[in-house]
């Protein structure tokens, strides 16, 4: 498993990666050859047929939208430096990082970043506010049944009364980032890479 | 001393005293806070002290035969059977750690510690030498986990505690059986040598991995049988239990490990034999191997309380209580060892909690008596031990059994009062939460991926081609549309207040943009509460496989992703219908799970097209007549998939009866022939197969389920194209509409590579 793939992957992508993602080399070597054996077409990058074969993603009610999250704008397939990229967002935040001096551009797996990573869930369009229908969507993905339609408006009003403070009645990023601030999304929203 | 069974008394007990426990689970307190098996040994107790209060002699006695025989076999079948094989395959090293070495190290442990306080004068059990000892610690090691894995249920406990003591507890039986037979062996032996010690250990190795060995070629020889029966369905499950019972009978006639055997059988044949057998058979055997199980277990429970009452007991205070408190000792010492040596191995070390809930989950249950009581007579105090057990069952059952709830909800963080989290802190928790759990999924989060990968490959390219029928009789396809759930599921769709698939209709999205903003409503404190009590009681769970599993007297129950699947399937369609009609909306608006700029235009249209044609087929709705629309492939990739899975299913059933009988109303097909169903169905199949069968690759256990439904709803759907009857739920839509509609002809379907 080792050594196939890392003739596969160049040092110097290895490198890359590294620098721009902060995943160690053993954790990159091993998301690649994670990432080659979903890769049924061998072509060097995913589709999202590739990641649909995943079945725990499909009976995940946001398994769609996080699929999604992989393909930049438009596009259809995510090569492997694209699918580090994403998943860097969830890499713990250590410590270390936070005690030395800030890098010059934010950390990929920062806390902002991770809530953007959270808020481009919800937000389809792009146009950076969670309107109410972007809400009652996923409201619906993530709730059974016996929750009629009304009732699920009224969670999805008072979800934004709570958090829209200029009067929009739509959640934008920043209110999306002060409404959560109590919570510990660092730790929410990371897993610990294998080795 | 053998009494026969007295069948009156002893099946009117049975069956009534069960009938009580059905009872019990309607009124669910109870069995909240106390376990089952106190329930079960209550009521035993109760039924034999009206026996002794008649001076009845008990109905039935267990003789070794009879246990070993006919009470054992179900009960190990049932654990084996419903064992997540995902989850204990990752975990399998564990497992097999905690459970032998941890058993060892337990009988052993208070073997030598109850020995040497044999010694003392005081207690007067001078004569209990080291080999019976040794034999009755063997004994109470066996762990039982009904009870914990009752209170793991609603708890939420992690995959990896509930998988290790599942496993832990149906390996240990195993291990346990053997140390019984070699120690009773060995106790009636006057003298021991050390060549003898160093004989009993390979045996023990020679004898697990022997039972393993038989047991997975059990496994095998069943799943190709099942390939040929597909003429007659009626005696698949005969079959199943029929090897399975043969694995163990062979086993325990070479003296290996015949627990081992039949559990090893199971895990190897559920998977093959799950995809040959008819939806019926399936269920059957589901049915009958729960239903076996769980009287069995009940039975010896049973037994173990009237036998408290009944016999004559031997107490002996410095023994019996020294005993428990080995047992305590051992216990939290060994998982103490055993957790500091593996944990480093272990992908998800263990923390303190989880060592807690294993060291503290260690109850005794019905192994430990019967072994108990079918000792030979030749051992002097037999009397002793057998008392001895079961204060030592009665004690862990009782004791810990109802208070490792309270204990183990103590030491979890509470969550922060919930009336004091936001709406939005709770479902925009449970949104990261869901998502984490994909990514994790996504990045195939265990170690030994690398043989697992390994492992499927071989698994496909010659394992499934010998052990799994081409092509399914017609038959089950009939016993399909009639599966009760799935109309169930249809009846959800339908009877609910809200479509299940209710994002806001196109419609109506449309019109709240010219709205005005609606004006504010306020809401009171008790709506608030209203609304947190909503979420948390409907919002889907994180994936939980282990739910699923927990149950010991339930089947596994898989409402959540049935329903998660059909609503996608239904918006699919959904947008699709709506797509049809207003075609200047903007693209992510139809689409409820995908971003704007979705280029579909690429290399996969002509596969998607494919899909989409069958959905589009699929659904009721009238489309307008349009055959502009099909050569853009507007269709959601992220359907794409689901059909693609749903049909790949289909390759094993091949409708070729159903699409015959509805030929003379079906629409038309592509693929340049004049297309009968059945030939459609020809043509289709095969190359499918050869396209989609990688993407079994990651099939397994929490999937298998979701197959059988998937293609049990693909079936109705074709039984609705060929509308042979009305469908029980959908929307009346004029069925000629599929015969009429040009849009059911298909372009030309070019088979991927």
């Amino acid at each position: 498993m080792g050594s196939r793939a890392s003739t596969l992957l160049r040092e110097e992508e290895i490198e890359e990666i590294k620098k721009e993602t902060g995943f160690s080399h053993s954790q990159i070597t091993r998301l690649y050859s994670r990432f080659t054996s979903l890769d049924k077409g061998e072509n060097g990058t995913l589709s999202r047929e590739d990641f649909q074969r995943i079945p725990e993603l499909a009976i995940n009610p946001l398994g769609d939208r996080i699929i999604n999250a992989f393909f930049p704008e438009g596009e259809d397939q995510v090569n492997f430096k694209g699918f580090m990229r994403t998943l860097a967002h969830f890499r713990p935040i250590e410590d270390n990082e936070k005690n030395k001096n800030p890098p010059a551009t934010e950390p990929l797996n920062s806390r902002t970043n991770k809530l953007l990573f959270a808020f481009r869930l919800y937000d389809l369009d792009r146009d950076d506010k969670i309107s109410r229908d972007e809400l009652l969507q996923v409201l619906r993905m993530m709730v059974g049944v016996n929750i009629s339609d009304d009732q699920l408006g009224s969670i999805a009003d008072r979800t934004i009364q709570e958090a829209d403070t200029n009067g929009d009645s739509c959640i934008s990023f920043q209110e999306f980032i002060k409404v959560l601030e109590k919570v510990d999304v660092e730790q929410k929203m990371s897993i610990r890479f294998l080795h | 001393m053998e009494a026969k069974l007295a069948p009156a008394t002893g099946g009117r007990c049975c069956t009534c005293w069960r009938e009580l426990t059905a009872g019990f689970h309607v009124y669910h307190k109870i069995t909240i806070w106390v376990p089952e098996s106190c329930l079960l040994i209550s009521i035993g107790l109760i039924v034999g002290a009206i026996m002794h209060s008649v001076h009845e002699e008990p109905p039935a006695v267990l003789s070794s035969n009879v246990f070993f025989l006919y009470m054992l076999p179900p009960i190990v079948l049932d654990s084996g059977y419903f064992m997540p094989t995902r989850l204990f395959f990752e975990n399998v090293g564990t497992v097999l750690w905690f459970a032998v070495v941890g058993t060892l190290w337990n009988s052993i442990g208070i073997g030598v510690s109850l020995f040497a306080i044999c010694h003392i004068e005081a207690f007067g059990v001078q004569d209990i030498n080291l080999q019976e000892n040794l034999l009755f610690a063997a004994i109470i090691s066996a762990v039982d986990p009904v009870a914990v894995l009752n209170v793991f249920e609603d708890i939420s406990v992690n995959e990896q505690l509930y998988i290790v003591v599942f496993g832990e507890c149906l390996f240990s039986d195993a291990v346990t059986v053997v140390l019984y037979s070699m120690f009773t062996f060995v106790a009636e032996m006057e003298v021991v040598e050390p060549e003898d010690v160093f004989l009993g250990v390979a045996r023990f190795f020679v004898v697990g991995l022997g039972g393993m060995g038989f047991g997975v070629l059990f496994g095998f020889v069943a799943a190709f049988t099942t390939r040929f029966t597909s003429k007659v369905r009626e005696i698949e499950p005969l079959l199943i239990f029929m090897f399975s019972y043969l694995a163990y009978l062979v086993a325990e006639l070479f003296a290996i490990s015949s627990i081992m055997a039949i559990v090893c059988c199971a895990l190897t044949m559920k998977y093959y034999v799950e995809e040959n057998v008819s939806q019926r058979s399936s269920t059957t055997i589901r049915h009958v191997v729960k239903m076996l199980g769980s009287i069995s277990e009940t039975l010896i429970f049973f037994f173990l309380g009237v036998v408290t009452i009944t016999t004559e007991h031997e107490w002996n205070w410095g023994y019996i209580l020294f005993t428990l408190l080995f047992t305590f000792l051992w216990r939290g010492l060994g998982v103490l060892v055993l957790t500091l040596i593996i944990n480093p191995f272990r992908t998800i070390p263990f923390n303190m909690k989880d060592q807690f809930g294993l060291a503290y989950g260690g109850l005794r249950g019905a192994i430990s008596f019967a072994l108990a009581f079918t000792l030979p007579d030749s051992i002097g105090r037999k009397q002793l031990f057998i008392t001895a057990t079961i204060a030592v069952i009665l004690f862990t059952v009782f004791l810990q059994g109802i208070s490792i709830r309270p204990l183990i909800e103590l030491i979890n963080v509470r969550r922060t009062n919930r009336d004091v989290e936001t709406i939005n802190v709770e479902i925009h928790s449970r949104l990261m939460e869901h998502t984490m759990a994909g990514i994790e999924d996504l990045c195939g989060q265990w170690s030994h991926f690398y043989w697992k990968d390994k492992f499927m490959k071989f698994n496909n390219r010659i394992l499934r081609r010998i052990l799994i029928r081409d092509s399914r009789a017609e038959s089950s396809i009939v016993a399909l549309y009639k599966k009760l759930e799935l109309q169930n599921a249809m009846e959800i769709l339908d009877t609910v207040s809200g479509d299940i698939s209710a994002a806001p209709s196109l419609v109506s999205l449309q019109g709240e943009k010219k709205e005005s903003t609606t004006p504010k409503k306020t809401f009171m404190a008790e709506d608030l509460k209203n609304m947190h009590d909503l979420l948390s009681k409907n919002m889907y769970k994180i994936r939980q496989r282990t739910v699923a599993f927990t149950s010991k007297h339930a089947l596994p129950n898989d409402n959540q992703p049935r329903e998660i699947l059909i609503r996608r399937h239904a918006n699919i369609r959904r947008s699709l219908r709506h797509g049809s009609f207003q075609s200047t909306i903007p693209r992510s608006q139809k689409y409820f799970s995908l971003p704007t700029g979705q280029n579909l235009g690429s290399k996969y249209s002509s596969v998607r097209r494919r899909y989409a044609d069958d959905h589009e087929t699929m659904s009721e709705v009238a489309y307008p007549t349009r055959r502009s629309r099909f050569n853009q492939p507007k269709r959601s990739s992220s359907g794409a998939m689901m059909p693609l899975h749903m049909l790949e299913t289909l390759k094993e059933v091949p409708s070729t009866d159903v699409l015959n009988e509805s030929q003379s109303e079906s629409f038309s097909k592509d693929h340049g022939k004049p297309q009968t169903g059945s030939s459609y169905s020809d043509s289709r199949f095969p190359t499918h197969r050869r396209h989609f069968n990688p993407p079994f690759d990651n099939n397994n256990g929490s999937a298998d389920d979701l197959r059988n439904e998937d293609e049990a709803e693909e079936e109705q759907r074709r039984r609705h194209r060929g509308a042979l009857r009305p469908p029980p739920s959908w929307a009346a839509e004029p069925r000629d509409d599929a015969l009429r509609n040009p849009l059911l002809r298909r372009p030309q379907w070019n088979p991927k590579k």
